[in-house]
């Protein structure tokens, strides 16, 4: 794929090794302004792996990553790379929200303080202003009436649209998902993926790793299909997803769909 | 029984849910009672214990006062050695290699030694160094040079030993607390731009404290008891008082049962807090009410109960 100008997430040649395995091979990916990227592949493949390198959860061992222009974790100075200190890294994490699997709300707090907690805390927004935006994000995911409650009184799906305001409270320029749905009784995936779809819609830019085929033909703009830590096969989700050209993508889409 | 209640019985497809019965607890609470009755007489009646003394020394001027330096000593060594253990956990847990050394090594000194030992180390440091000297070592450069026992009286020495010695205590508490919260919490606090500090602070103590509390109020518990063992550099605590006073009237079970009863005054009036901060930490967890709670909210709908018997 050629380098684009517009794109917002770009990855070359990223590689990362778990002591002597290397789960990332060489990866890369672009993702432009507005554009929703769906990872798929085989379990262990590395696309959890991927997506936390792309916020500097994970260091890579080397490729490069860049989120808005800006390199992820180093900062270029004279020709060399320097790693970026905790205080950089954690600047850098506000343009990029993630949804986890298992929610990772904080127990301790309410559904509104979730939200709130790292506008006040990081943004150092006024209480008023990051109550009254957070109301606003409840109501958009549905959960207005919902505010007061701890995350152990809210179901799965409605804790992982309450994760999703979180994420977006910070105001990010990119949404990384990694298998959104996968928690959740099967009654509950509509009402997270129907939050997703709309946000889409808004023209948020997302990477996004799933195993919901219908949701990743619907809303996806380019899929890329991974197996054991190097991209197979990418594309339109047409392309991938009906015409896979590749024998280890046809395997994968025969046992999931 | 009200209308409504009389009502719901006499329909056919409605149960009447009647609670289990628990006969033994009843049983067994009454020979618990009987027990301790029979101990309390057989104390009461003892001929070698005179009362009297008890009562004239409860709320004697020595005592109380002994009594109020034991809760200073307790409240400021558990304050200052939680702030040293938090610090002492983090750094235990640290990547860095240096910091975690040292922090191992803290903890294998302050537990490895009898607590008496080093309140006596504190309270003779005279002996071992008759000077104190701040300055900057191997050069002429002295910033203050104080004698070690003006510097430190007995009551520093002891606050210091019962500090130093609890951080190693609080530290392994307060670590393990730390671990108990998932790696998910953490990263979900990154993820938001949050830095390691904020994360620390806002996110993974606020939750650790629900499994630090319960074994810190029983740290502050054996902190209270553990200040009778400065007696041995003359810090004049409760058990000092008391036994100063003994040694006068020669009244020393009496006086010991006087202390004993402030002991066990003081120790019941922490669990108060403690209970408290127990179900403020507790929150969003669902955690089922301890017994404070269980017996007051069932002696309030007993009286509920009462009182709707009767209007
Ligand atoms: N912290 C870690 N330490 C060691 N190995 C790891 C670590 N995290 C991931 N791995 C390994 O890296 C490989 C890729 O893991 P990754 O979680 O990225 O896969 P995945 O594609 O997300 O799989 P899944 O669909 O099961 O979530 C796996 O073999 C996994 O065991
Ligand atoms: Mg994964």
């Amino acid at each position: 794929m050629a380098d684009d100008d517009d794109a917002l997430i770009r990855v070359r040649a990223v590689r990362k090794r778990f002591g002597s395995r290397e789960v990332l091979k060489g990866i890369d990916l672009t993702v432009r302004r507005g554009e929703v990227a769906v990872l798929l592949g085989p379990s262990g493949s590395g696309k959890s792996t991927l997506l936390r390198c792309i916020n500097h959860l994970e260091t890579v061992d080397g490729g490069r990553i860049e989120v808005g222009g800006h390199l992820v974790g180093y900062s270029p100075k004279k020709g060399k790379l320097y790693e970026m200190t905790p205080r950089q890294v954690a600047d850098q994490r506000r343009t990029i929200g993630m949804v986890f699997q298992r929610f990772n709300l904080f127990p301790h707090m309410t559904a509104l303080d979730n939200i709130t907690a790292a506008p006040l805390a990081v943004l150092r927004q006024p209480k008023r202003d990051a109550r009254a935006r957070a109301m606003q994000l409840l109501d958009r995911v549905g959960l207005a009436d919902w505010a007061g409650h701890y995350p152990a009184q809210l179901s799965g799906g409605q804790q992982q649209r309450v994760a999703i305001a979180r994420a977006l409270a910070m105001d990010p320029e990119v949404m990384l998902f990694d298998e959104p749905t996968s928690a959740l009784d099967p009654e509950l995936v509509g009402e997270v993926l129907a939050v997703m779809r709309e946000l889409a819609r808004s023209g948020m830019t997302m990477v996004v790793v799933t195993h919901e085929m219908n949701f990743a033909a619907e809303v996806a703009d380019q899929i890329t299909f991974m197996d054991d830590g190097a991209v197979v096969e990418r594309g339109t989700p047409d392309e991938v997803l009906t015409r896979p050209r590749n024998a280890r993508t046809r395997e994968f889409l025969q046992r999931v769909l | 029984m009200t209308d409504t209640q009389r009502q719901a019985t006499t329909e056919s497809d409605d149960v009447l849910a009647v609670p289990l019965r628990h006969p033994w607890r009843w049983a067994s609470a009454l020979v618990l009672g009987l027990l301790f009755a029979w101990l309390a007489v057989e104390l009461w009646n003892n001929q070698n214990i005179d009362h009297a003394t008890i009562g004239n020394y409860l709320f004697n001027s020595r005592i109380l006062s002994g009594a109020v330096m034991t809760v200073f000593l307790t409240f400021a060594a558990m304050a200052v050695s939680t702030v040293l253990g938090v610090l002492v956990a983090g750094m235990k847990l640290s990547a860095n290699p240096v910091l975690s050394f040292l922090a191992w090594f803290y903890v294998w000194v302050f537990r490895g030694s009898p607590l008496l030992v080093q309140i006596v180390f504190w309270g003779y440091l005279g002996l071992l160094f008759s000077e104190i000297v701040f300055g900057v070592p191997m050069t002429d450069i002295v910033f203050l040079r104080a004698n070690t026992n003006a510097l430190i009286p007995p009551l520093v020495a002891g606050l210091i030993a019962l500090t130093l010695n609890q951080t190693a205590y609080s530290a392994e508490i307060i670590r393990a607390g730390l671990l108990s919260v998932d790696s998910g919490q953490r990263e979900a606090a990154y993820s938001l731009g949050m830095s390691p500090l904020r994360t620390f602070s806002k996110i993974v103590l606020p939750q650790a404290m629900r499994v630090i509390i319960p074994p810190m109020g029983n740290e502050t518990i054996s902190m209270l008891k553990d200040t009778s063992l400065l007696s041995v550099i003359a810090v004049l605590e409760l058990y000092t008082a008391a036994t100063r006073i003994a040694s006068q009237n020669l009244r020393q079970v009496e006086l010991l049962l006087v202390i004993t009863i402030w002991y066990v005054v003081m120790t019941t009036a922490l669990s108060i807090p403690q209970h408290y901060l127990e179900k403020r930490f507790g929150r969003g967890t669902g955690a089922q009410d301890g017994i404070l709670d269980r017996t007051l909210s069932r002696a309030w709908s007993a009286l509920r109960r009462r009182s709707d018997a009767r209007g």
